[in-house]
């Protein structure tokens, strides 16, 4: 079983948004950079079906150089090696591309991701691979497991699941469910800085979508208290000024 | 050139989110002066298929081939591109629903287009550009994005545009697509639905709880009050970590992101993460026991209060106003 876990270098949950030279970059002053944490839910779950040599899990981040720490931390976690396909991930297509290219040649028999990156929550990554590759991609999964040649999974809908039988090798979002985070350990800490990081080039790929400028959302007019002793009065302004019930 | 939207069904029918989806293609459609078609999938009565008209879908492309009874991402995907492609569709446009979100990708793949997820607001296309506004960095803020590639696909946010009744009936018009056998590696063996209940992300109003409800067996309240208010009840991050609630309900940045009509936090202090996933409701009522709780400094409402006490004094006044109402 070979398995490769895409993962992105975003800030830290906690981090507060803000831009820079006139709202079009993003300030990443002081910010913390994290594995994805979908991601870290995809790389927990590849770890769990390769244990005990069943197979070999691939990382692999388009990213700068400065994505390495992010990329040694999951190694430090459990998987194997890592690839960097060294560019700025402009775009989702332009990323998608770049990880197609890599794994078309690679012999993965699954391809995981996190149902969506926390920046730029695009939820297209992994659609786009398995177009490109011609192969299925299933969003957004809760549940993942293994039977023989195939693959049953739950993938989330508006208020339900829908369970779904793939064959291999297919690509898959995962979401909260699928496997339970990873903290590495000691051994895993050492022994990250001497697995194999493979430094790749970029490929050309058409632009077709780019950021222009960003916004953050508009401040709230300031609260209005409400005495508790008064609930009728919140449920009259829901009514009455708010017009929402 | 045309636009096309994509209409997904649920079990024969359809939902808020796909008439303000083909409401907003409509808008799109008439900016640049030409006609909306739209394209369904699956089992769908051509009488409920003509009333998309009077949203303002002219014609509607109906696929009713057996194997695509069920939703099969791949094909769906190709019978939209290839639907787009007849067409003359330079515009795609679906719903950001977990299937349109798993749909969208693939078709933007198939026609080469830039593909801009969850889109809140019409596209400004002055001076032959197309720049359209979107959520990013988990509700933290928006970012303008310009699709420069000929053909473009959309998904839009739901409840996020009003639904437009414009029209009057569609003309409805078979429609055959060449799937290929390979489509099919991915098959639905079954779908599990919670027909009781409002789900989360199609909810207008959404009855939300925190660690100030101290433990799952308090839920009884929350749950009363959302089936009065019709409203989906969601929780923190917390309280679907404890397995108090489901992770389904989770509301937040590494959770679901909503953006209801009307959010009531109860017992939620209302960390940044947590505030990410509910920025764009449009109402927000936060009660809480501790004034400087950093919820209240979102809420456009808010109580201070013991959820214990102040929850049933709602419910009541609740019940009263459907009473008169």
């Amino acid at each position: 079983m070979k398995i490769l876990v895409c993962i992105s270098n975003v800030p830290d949950t906690t981090t507060k948004i803000t831009f820079t030279e006139n709202n079009t970059q993003f300030n990443s002053a002081g910010v913390q950079y994290i594995i994805n944490p979908y991601d870290e839910l995809a790389l927990s779950k590849a770890i769990d079906i390769c244990e005990g040599g069943k197979g070999t899990v691939s990382v692999l981040n388009v990213g700068e150089a400065n994505t390495e720490p992010t990329i040694r931390k999951a190694l430090a976690i459990g998987a194997d090696d890592a690839i960097r396909v060294n560019a700025k991930p402009v775009n989702a297509y332009f990323v998608a591309n770049q990880i197609a290219n890599v794994a078309k040649t690679g012999g993965y028999d699954m391809i995981l991701f996190g149902r969506e990156s926390i920046d730029f929550n695009g939820s297209q990554v992994c659609a786009m691979v398995g177009e490109l590759l011609d192969i299925p991609s299933i969003s957004i999964v809760k549940k993942l497991t293994l039977d023989g040649s195939k693959a049953i999974l739950e993938r989330e809908i508006e208020g339900g699941k829908e369970v779904i039988e793939t064959s291999l090798p297919f690509a898959a979002s995962c979401s909260e469910g699928v496997a339970e985070p990873k903290i590495p350990n000691m051994r895993g800490i050492m022994s990250a800085r001497t697995k194999p990081l493979t430094v790749v080039d970029s490929i050309d790929v058409p632009k077709v979508i780019e950021v222009i400028n960003y916004e953050t959302p508009a401040p709230r007019g300031s609260v209005k208290m409400i005495d508790s002793s008064t609930p009728e009065a919140l449920i009259d302004a829901l009514h009455n000024e708010a017009k929402v019930i | 050139m045309s636009v096309l939207v994509y209409v997904e069904n649920t079990e024969g029918k359809f939902k808020k989110s796909t008439y303000e989806v083909i409401s907003y293609a409509k808008e799109i459609a008439n900016q640049m002066g030409t006609k909306l078609t739209a394209v369904s999938i699956g089992d769908v009565s051509d009488s409920v298929l003509s009333e998309l008209g009077k949203y303002g879908a002219e014609k509607v492309l109906n696929v009713t081939n057996d194997k695509l009874k069920t939703f099969v991402n791949k094909a769906y995907a190709s019978v939209i591109a290839e639907a787009a492609k007849s067409e003359g569709a330079s515009i795609v446009v679906l719903s950001a629903t977990f299937t349109g979100k798993g749909l969208a990708p693939r078709v933007a793949v198939k026609l080469q287009a830039g593909y801009a997820v969850g889109v809140t607001e019409l596209p400004n296309i002055s001076g032959g550009g197309f720049v359209v506004k979107k959520g990013a960095f988990s509700g933290k803020a928006f970012s303008n994005v310009s699709i420069t590639s000929e053909n473009k696909v959309l998904t839009l946010t739901p409840n996020a545009y009003k639904i437009v009744e414009s029209g009057s009936n569609a003309n409805v018009v078979p429609f055959e697509s060449n799937i290929k056998e390979s489509d099919f590696q991915a098959m639905v063996l079954d779908i599990v639905r919670a027909t009781d209940k409002v789900s989360l992300p199609d909810a207008e109003l959404v009855v939300s709880a925190g660690r100030g409800l101290k433990g799952p067996e308090n839920w009884g309240m929350i749950e009363e009050l959302a089936d009065l208010l019709g409203a989906a009840t969601a929780c923190s991050k917390p309280v679907s970590d404890a397995d108090w609630r489901p992770h389904s309900e989770h509301v937040g940045q590494t959770g679901i992101a909503v953006s209801p009509n009307l959010y009531i936090a109860i017992g939620i202090s209302g960390a940044i993460q947590h505030l990410a996933g509910v920025s764009s409701s449009k109402v927000i009522v936060v009660i809480n026991k501790d004034p400087e709780a950093p919820f209240f400094k979102v809420a456009d409402y808010g109580i201070v209060g013991d959820a214990f006490e102040v929850v049933p004094k709602i419910i009541e006044a609740v019940k009263k106003f459907k009473e008169n109402a």
